[in-house]
């Protein structure tokens, strides 16, 4: 189990990469109930709006950076904040790499803020995020 | 610089859209969680929603003639702006509890602020909407500040 004394401005968190297949993505827009087209009809994205290829969903992208702290924290900790900014487009097929780094600690209210980000096989970051995690 | 906003505008800052009221079920939780490739048990099981669960709840359930030829329903809080082309944006979100399958949850959306700015090619345009969730019962579960460019 994570222990705030253990944690140290600096500590990378666990990196994990991300690939959607066509049904992963067609489940995740119908449990969120979102019928935009770039995201499943593929004539439509590369012919009318003229993308490379059908785009992944920005919160999708936004959720698995959300992951790569959920994951760190288990239950040793309590989510206190979380944002992210979708800065470039991401495309079906393209394997996605979330992770992070410890960018803070206070000792007084036992918060931790972290770093986070999702890449391309560029290395060009497209989404960037932060989030902030209490201990007890 | 000239100003863009208009007074019609800028009046529309405060309003809100009717609010939701939602009742959490576990197949829901479940089907976000396989859907993102969630691996705690808590959300594969249901017992408790992902952060970004709530996003699901911005998106309206209208029948598909309703829907523009791109498939998105028109967002009736945004008054159209001046400037069309409208970039990605960002999500904030401060939590007061999870989301847990069986909650029933109030879900409110409001224009916090609309406001110019000019930008390295030219003005820019920023819409900041908030999300209050609360349960029936009033207690906080998160608020959402989301906020989109437009140049």
């Amino acid at each position: 189990m994570l222990r705030y004394e253990n944690i140290s401005v600096g500590d990378e968190l666990p990196t994990r990469d991300h690939t959607a297949s066509i049904v992963q993505l067609f489940m995740y827009n119908a449990a969120i109930w979102n019928p935009h087209r770039i995201h499943f009809d593929h004539a439509y994205a590369t012919e009318e709006e003229g993308y490379p290829d059908i785009v992944l969903d920005g919160p999708l992208q936004g959720d698995w950076i959300g992951q790569v702290v959920t994951d760190w924290i288990g239950d040793a900790a309590t989510l206190v904040s979380f944002g992210y900014a979708n800065r470039r487009a991401a495309f079906l097929g393209e394997t996605m790499t979330a992770g992070g780094a410890v960018e803070e600690k206070n000792d007084s209210t036992r918060e931790v803020k972290v770093s986070l980000f999702l890449k391309n096989a560029a290395g060009e970051v497209t989404i960037p995020g932060h989030a902030t995690v209490r201990f007890d | 610089m000239p100003e863009l906003l208009t007074p019609e505008i800028k009046a529309r800052i405060g309003d809100a859209n009717p609010t939701l009221h939602v009742e959490v079920t576990r197949r829901d939780i479940q089907k976000y969680a396989v859907s993102t490739g969630q691996t705690a048990k808590k959300y594969l099981d249901g017992d408790e929603a992902p952060p970004l669960f709530h996003f699901g709840y911005s998106l309206e359930v209208l029948p598909p003639e309703k829907l523009r030829k791109d498939g998105i329903a028109e967002d009736k809080l945004i008054p159209p702006l001046p400037l069309k082309r409208v970039m990605a944006g960002s999500s904030d979100t401060v939590y007061h509890r999870p989301i847990r399958a069986g909650d029933k949850l109030a879900i409110t959306r409001r224009l916090k602020d609309i406001y110019e700015k000019a930008g390295k090619s030219g003005p820019l345009i920023f819409v900041v909407t908030e999300v209050v969730i609360e349960t029936e019962g009033g207690e906080p579960v998160l608020n959402e500040t989301t906020s989109l460019i437009a140049r």
